[in-house]
């Protein structure tokens, strides 16, 4: 059992906890990932590692309700326990083990996409502690969905808020960001991380290599064990086929085949979907979600 | 009573099993049991000892049997095996004891296997655990993975009481006893885990949600936790596809996915969260014993189900006894077939399968006959989900992140097969991680082996 030492939401849908597990807690490395289970029932949900404390042997997870699983894990207060956590998966950032000096020399920039922004902040904060400041990009729908501002702002060097709907600070998607940043600022990036939907990843990549920016995606698709098994977090990443959780999850955003991995975030989709109807309906869901034959 | 024939063993009948999840065979009473035993020759020279992988006392525990001492005849067992609940229900038996079996030159062989599964079941409804080595020794080793080769290796370490840790990858013990074999095969909660707690009966401890390579490396397990000794029991876990257009379409799975959504997250069961999309008309390609579990699960979810195999019936390599029971319960087999790509609608879902008919040409280096095309006889199948059980390869986590550690071009560990030993100093491997898939009991046969080979290794240490 690993026991939660502080849950608090970070939106109406989006909430943070530091779980104690000190194994993770001393191995991982920005970019990797963990797998949490709430309890017997529960499925392996894929998470990625938002933060570590290696003294205090805790991993901070930020999570948003999208199905069922995640929708009871929200009810889970400071104290509870997760019935399995398990990790470090997937591969570190490249640069975690890249020269120090050569890495100071680039310029690096990073898109954070509603909860994208979580994942973007280890790698931030590492490079800051190695005395590195990266520019940062926060995008969210709307003001309330914007996420770790202040924590961001402490670790990057500049840092772009934007909302889609622009109630707060820039107005428009990650891309006008980048686009107003290169074009009219005159700035110039070695590289660019770029975490967030799948979407905006997609669009991102697109206005990048226009741009001749290398750029890196974490890919966050479906999973059952995590450790390269199940093969369901299949990807074509320059027409090569790539498992995300021992391949990735990080590969460059250049080579990935969004459309194909868009299609396979949708295979359960349905089921997700009724899960979280039963789950919100209790006894008094009798189908009508056209799903699970409840009315059949 | 036919001497010649084995005592019929009652199994659900294949319309009402279809649709559950029950296990299909039902083991024999006792009063089945000793008659079943009572064909037992009592060789001197028990051909069926010498093939049995962990080499069980078998004349010995029928004898026992015979008599009605059911007890003793579990303790015999137990000698040499921790898992006989297991093998009884999963071991190929007809290669192994019960191929070289007298009785079988001239009629069948005596039903060893149904008379282990009679015994396990027995002792276990009877509450009998085996009882905890005495003397420790306080040396500690780690086993890697909690299969049957690690589950083995662990328990026969303890029984000379050593001091032995399992850290599984996983949030449940058993490996492919858990996550890869069906309920129907292998009931999980009745079986598995009581022969785990057996093994945990022992003094053995299990770490569950530990990767190794991952979440700690070998090297630190022995340089600074303190274990002298590990097994590297980890399986071989990664799947295969075939490389053709269409497979990264929705609804294709590998097998591993399939059944793992299946038996170790329990899609099958309404109260459990996790989704699993059964499909409606699921062809499954392969012709192993994963494939039949596929196929035989699918069904149950309500699918009509095929299986597609380049070869023909005779080079099934799927048991028997399993082709047998799939074919009962209404799999359809379209042999001599191979699929040359999956058809994919606008929204990426599987909607077809192209495949290609075949015929058997010269033996190739496996000495069967090797399949070859027939020129223009494509054809489509009508299929809404697509289960790849092409068989899988060691995964190379623990390879990649343990320095020293020997692997050969497929990727297994090289070990040697008398000790376990690997190329690196204390640490040992067996199972699946060496051969490549295989079997349970070669699995526990090759734990077993390490664990002599660790013991010998310490002592001399």
């Amino acid at each position: 059992m690993y026991k939660i030492l502080k849950a608090c939401n970070l939106a109406s849908n989006i909430f943070l906890m530091d779980v104690e597990a000190r194994r993770i807690a001393k191995a991982c490395e920005p970019g990797q990932f963990v797998i949490v289970r709430i309890d017997e029932r529960g499925e392996r949900i894929p998470l990625t590692i938002c933060d570590y404390d290696r003294e205090k042997g805790t991993i901070t997870i930020v999570v948003q309700t999208i199905g069922a699983s995640t929708t009871r894990m929200q009810k889970l207060q400071t104290g509870d326990y997760f019935m399995d956590f398990v990790g470090p998966l997937g591969r570190p950032s490249d640069f975690v083990h890249e020269d120090i000096e050569s890495l100071k020399g680039k310029k690096m920039l990073f898109v954070g996409g509603g909860l994208g922004t979580a994942p973007v902040y280890p790698q931030v904060k590492w490079l800051h502690e190695h005395g590195i400041d990266a520019d940062v990009i926060i995008g969210a729908k709307t003001k309330d969905l914007v996420i770790l501002e202040e924590e961001m702002k402490a670790v990057a060097g500049n840092l772009y808020v934007t909302t889609d709907d622009g109630s707060y600070q820039r107005a428009g998607m990650v891309t006008e960001v980048i686009k107003d940043l290169v074009n009219n600022e005159g700035r110039t990036y070695d590289v660019c991380v770029a975490i967030g939907p799948m979407i905006m990843m997609k669009f991102v990549c697109l206005l990048t290599k226009e741009l001749g920016i290398p750029t890196i995606v974490s890919m966050n698709p479906i999973m059952v064990d995590g450790t390269g098994m199940c093969g369901a977090c299949r990807l074509l990443v320059g027409g090569e086929v790539k498992f995300a959780c021992v391949d990735g999850p990080e590969f460059d955003g250049h080579l990935v085949d969004f459309d194909q991995a868009m299609k396979r975030q949708n295979l359960y989709k349905t089921e997700e979907g009724r899960a979280l109807l039963a789950e919100q309906e209790g006894s008094t869901h009798h189908g009508g979600c056209n799903n699970c034959g409840g009315d059949r | 009573m036919d001497v010649l024939k084995k005592v019929p063993v009652r199994e659900q009948d294949p319309k009402v099993r279809a649709t559950n999840f029950d296990e299909v065979c039902l083991g024999y009473n006792e009063s089945e049991a000793k008659e079943e035993a009572s064909r037992c020759l009592t060789c001197m020279n028990a051909q069926c000892v010498k093939a049995c992988p962990v080499n069980i006392d078998i004349p010995g525990f029928i004898k026992e049997i015979k008599e009605g001492n059911f007890e003793e005849a579990g303790y015999v067992i137990g000698k040499s095996s921790a898992l006989p609940a297991i093998c009884g229900r999963v071991c190929p038996q007809e290669s192994q004891c019960e191929g070289k079996c007298i009785r079988g030159i001239k009629g069948e062989p005596v039903s060893i296997g149904k008379l282990e599964r009679f015994v396990a079941d027995y002792a276990m409804a009877k509450g009998i655990k085996p009882k905890k080595s005495t003397e420790s020794n306080g040396r500690k080793v780690a086993i890697i993975g909690s299969g049957p080769a690690g589950l083995t290796c662990a328990g026969d370490l303890a029984k000379m009481g050593y001091d032995v840790t399992i850290f599984e990858a996983l949030h449940e013990a058993g490996g492919v006893l858990v996550y890869g074999i069906p309920e129907f095969r292998l009931p999980k909660d009745a079986v598995v885990k009581k022969e785990i707690e057996n093994v945990i009966a022992l003094g053995v401890k299990i770490e569950t949600n530990v990767v190794i390579g991952k979440s700690v490396t070998i090297d630190d397990l022995m340089e600074k936790e303190g274990f002298e000794a590990v097994f590297i029991g980890s399986g071989a876990g990664l799947p295969k596809f075939m490389g053709i257009p269409g497979e990264t379409a929705s609804g294709v799975f590998s097998a591993n996915e399939y059944l793992t959504r299946n038996n170790l997250m329990k899609a099958f069961k309404d109260d459990y969260d996790t989704p699993i999309r059964p499909g409606k008309k699921v062809a499954v390609v392969g012709g192993g014993n994963v494939a039949m579990d596929a196929a035989r699960t699918a069904l149950r979810l309500g699918a009509e189900v095929t299986i597609v195999y380049r070869r023909s019936e005779e080079e099934l390599p799927a048991r028997v006894e399993e082709v047998h029971h799939a074919k009962e319960e209404g799999i359809i087999f379209n042999l001599l077939t191979n699929p040359t790509e999956i058809l994919v609608d606008e929204n990426g879902w599987v909607c077809g399968m192209k495949c290609i008919k075949m015929e058997l040409g010269e033996p190739d280096e496996s000495g069967r006959r090797s399949p070859v095309e027939i020129p223009g006889s494509e054809f489509t199948i009508d299929v809404d989900t697509v289960i790849m059980s092409l068989g899988t390869s060691p995964n190379p986590l623990i390879s990649s992140t343990t320095k020293g550690l020997d692997t050969n071009r497929r990727k297994c560990i090289v070990a040697n097969e008398e000790s376990g030993a690997t190329s690196k100093p204390g640490v040992f491997a067996g199972g699946d991680a060496v051969t490549g898939a295989a079997t349970v009991i070669l699995a526990m046969g090759a734990g077993k082996t390490a664990a002599k080979g660790i013991d010998e290794y310490l002592r001399a240490k």
